[in-house]
């Protein structure tokens, strides 16, 4: 069985590196993986999708509705719209930032309220105050890698794993603060 | 060596496995990655062309030259290049030719989604369709291989998913990379129509060793699982079949979309009840397969429009309806692209709003100025349009109406194909004024330098296109320099211009925000003072929303830039350090 996970969020808000990082944390694990990623126009402050599939044999890169086994989503209404790809039992993660799309801007759509509260009563939910534990972790920057560290404990990819590609992954003097980073969301409860 | 890489990235490294010297491209998404990966292989010249003509030609001299090239552009840049390519079908080779094509199906980053495809049938010149990231460098590697044993340029055809996807490549050694000997042969190189008619012969005859070669071709594989139903599918699309089908359909996988080994389609489609073409897009292959008498199934199955899923094909095929799907049903506001804070671009068009002119717009970060709160572009067709279509609206209506509408065009779209337009203007007396949106970048596709920036692609300094000088040179003589965050300033520029009986250009200058050159610090806020007019929610700034019944900035999104500080008729936004 391939595990299927989807990452999705605003353009700019760092999904690619999330994507990244997970991708190599499985190749790391020996196992076969694809991981279909976004560029270009929608990268400027849209919604961006990145999916990540792996297992013993991946065919596809993408992620079909009602197939994600994990959707972390970096921002409140990108969860909202991506829990049609959710699983029936598949586990939902969602950062408790909200961004405001231009027609919420500019006054023609509102920004639903009591999203968590909604997605709560649809389906296993895991919200993070992802900004709070980056800043504990040492840099706002970090959201992504706490974000893949809640992220974990649902995938059976060993923690060394995970350690070893973030190493290889950032830059040097950024390793411990993203260790930490990782770690505070690796450890959370809830 | 395993490595997880791009598509995009595995054709880079296909061209370097094959011991290419030349790249020469235009950037374009979803294909811009694969000429940004070859700069890290310092033994092959890389380069950004001013368009796609130029950079297909730049490789057709390299391959005459004796040298493996490549060039590689989106679908619509296959348009730009289109002249030389066709005929280089006739001319044939010296060193291995490969036009790496992407596609976008689903148009994430486009202005249309035409199948490029046609394009190999129109031209004469073959083409392979990989996958995944291993096809990518193994089918790149081919592609070369054949180019020089056929005499003959190869096309590579990419989409969105193959492109931006990373899948498991295993890296193996660059071959040597000898420069052919070059030798005078004006009957092959020379397409005059005495040479070119010989020539001609020479493609068909090519053409049909092609097809038998595609008839045993390694690539062209069949895949028996004992079913009743026949999938003939090639790409993207043959992945999303085979997930969507797994051992329920035997398949026939094109890695050659073009020229189609005809006995092998019409053997395979005999032994099946139903046979089913999986294609994104035009019925391309479905409709040769008809031509050839076989029965297939196809668009009246499957769409014309978009990306497939796994989850269509198996609805489409198997009558399957998939996991079970939540909606809630309540309407979720779309969040479209955006200009970023900070954008240059974003005191143009709020000036442009407020004069209330046409606007004649182009392909780039700016044409987000389309798009509400801004909404001032009217017209967007392909790059270097905005120039020449105002030109015509002008003939057509006159010259009252010239006087209300301008161009906006980015500095590396009026490289590309601008300039002309500008040039038609000037020798054919027309009063336009064109607004070139320097941002001392190529933007949308992520910050390729250009014949403007002063930079080469692997950031070496080098002449840089002075664009006041070149304006002035093709003959005209108003040509301003403004900054478009000085809105009063440049408010009055674009006045003063418009009105003038003769063509006129202004470069609106400002760096992008996003490069690293620009430090903008601090943050904006609106002071309790705040009149409510909300004349600074015009700007459609991401950082700037209405929170509690008034305009709001949101440290977070705000990069200090200060557009919004000029704005506020009252004075009530400052920046703080
Ligand atoms: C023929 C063709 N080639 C390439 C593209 C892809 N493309 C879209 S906009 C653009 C360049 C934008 O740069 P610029 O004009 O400097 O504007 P900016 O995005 O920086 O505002 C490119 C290469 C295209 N749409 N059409």
């Amino acid at each position: 069985m391939t595990k299927n996970i989807m990452i999705v969020g605003v353009g700019g808000q760092g999904t690619l590196l999330a994507s990244r990082i997970l991708g190599n944390a499985v190749i790391g694990a020996g196992l076969d993986v694809k991981v279909s990623e976004v560029h270009g126009m929608s990268q400027r402050g849209g919604s961006v999708v990145t999916y990540v599939k792996y297992g013993e044999k991946v065919q596809s890169p993408i992620v079909d509705k009602g197939c994600a086994d994990i959707i972390l989503a970096f921002e409140q209404l990108e969860a909202y719209r991506a829990l049609p790809y959710l699983k029936e039992d598949g586990r939902m993660i969602v950062n408790n930032q909200k961004i405001n799309p231009m027609p919420v801007i500019t006054g023609a759509a509102e920004y639903p309220e009591g999203i968590c509260e909604k997605l709560a009563e649809a389906c296993d939910l895991t919200v993070v105050d992802a900004a709070a534990l980056a800043a504990e972790a040492g840099s706002i920057k970090a959201v992504n890698v706490v974000l893949i560290g809640v992220m974990a404990t649902s995938t059976d990819i060993p923690y060394e794993d995970w350690i070893a590609t973030i190493r290889s992954t950032v830059p040097p003097k950024f390793v411990e603060m993203n260790v930490k980073a990782f770690d505070l969301g690796y450890h959370l409860k809830g | 060596m395993k490595k997880l890489m791009l598509g995009n990235a595995a054709v880079a490294r296909g061209a370097y496995e094959a011991g290419v010297r030349v790249v020469s491209s235009y950037p374009g998404t979803p294909s811009t990655e694969i000429t940004e990966n070859i700069v890290q292989y310092e033994e092959i010249y890389a380069e950004w062309a001013p368009n796609e003509k130029v950079a297909a030609e730049v490789a057709i001299g390299a391959s005459i030259g004796g040298a493996r090239a490549m060039s590689c552009m989106k679908h619509v840049g296959l348009n730009v290049m289109a002249d030389p390519v066709f005929t280089v079908s006739y001319t044939g080779v010296n060193g291995g030719l490969v036009f790496c094509v992407a596609d976008d199906q689903g148009m994430h980053s486009s202005q249309n989604e035409q199948d490029s495809r046609h394009y190999a049938k129109a031209s004469k010149i073959p083409m392979l369709e990989p996958s995944d990231s291993a096809e990518c460098k193994e089918f790149t590697k081919l592609a070369y291989e054949l180019s020089e044993a056929y005499d003959c340029p190869m096309f590579l055809r990419l989409s969105t998913r193959v492109s931006h996807s990373q899948s498991i490549v295993e890296l193996e050694e660059r071959r040597g990379d000898a420069l052919k000997d070059y030798k005078k042969d004006p009957a092959k190189y020379v397409m005059m129509p005495g040479n070119a008619i010989k020539r001609h012969v020479y493609v068909e005859e090519r053409l049909r060793r092609m097809q038998e070669y595609a008839e045993t071709a390694s690539i062209n594989t069949i895949e028996e699982n004992g079913s009743k139903i026949g999938v003939i599918s090639a790409g993207i699309a043959y992945l999303y079949a085979k997930e969507a089908l797994g051992d329920k359909a035997d398949y026939l996988k094109l890695g050659m979309v073009y020229p189609l080994p005809e006995k092998k389609i019409i053997d395979f489609a005999a032994k099946y009840e139903k046979v089913y073409v999986i294609e994104e897009l035009d019925p391309v292959l479905e409709m040769h397969c008809r031509s050839l008498g076989i029965e297939v199934i196809g668009k009246e199955a499957f769409t014309l429009l978009g990306e497939y899923t796994p989850r269509m094909i198996a609805k489409a095929v198997l009558g399957e309806d998939g996991g079970k799907v939540t909606e809630l049903g309540e309407p979720i506001p779309v969040r479209p692209p955006v200009m970023c804070a900070g954008c240059p671009h974003r005191g143009t068009f709020y000036v442009l709003k407020k004069l209330g002119l046409n606007v004649c717009g182009d392909i780039g970060c700016y044409t987000l100025g389309a798009v509400a709160p801004l909404s001032s572009i009217d017209t967007t067709i392909c790059m270097g349009a905005s120039v020449s279509a105002a030109m015509g609206m002008a003939k057509a209506r006159g010259d009252e109406f010239a006087k209300k509408t301008v161009s906006v065009i980015g500095d590396s779209t009026f490289i590309h194909s601008g300039i002309t337009g500008l040039i038609d203007i000037v020798y054919n007396k027309g009063i336009n004024t064109v607004i070139i949106l320097d941002n001392s970048i190529t933007g949308m596709t992520g910050h390729q330098d250009n014949p403007t920036t002063g930079y080469t692609i692997r950031g070496e300094e080098t002449k840089q296109v002075n664009l006041l000088t070149l304006c002035k040179a093709v003959g005209v003589e108003h040509v301003v320099v403004a900054d478009p965050f000085d809105l009063k300033g440049f408010e009055k520029v674009v006045k003063e211009e418009t009105q003038r009986e003769e063509p006129s250009v202004i470069i609106a200058q400002r760096p992008c925000a996003l490069l690293k050159s620009v430090k903008y610090s601090g943050h904006c806020t609106i002071g309790a003072d705040c009149k409510n007019c909300k004349l600074c929610m015009k700007l459609g700034c991401p950082a700037i929303s209405i929170k509690d019944g008034k305009p709001f900035i949101d440290e977070s999104q705000c990069n200090g830039c200060g557009l919004c500080t000029g704005v506020c008729p009252f004075g009530c936004i400052k920046k703080e350090d």
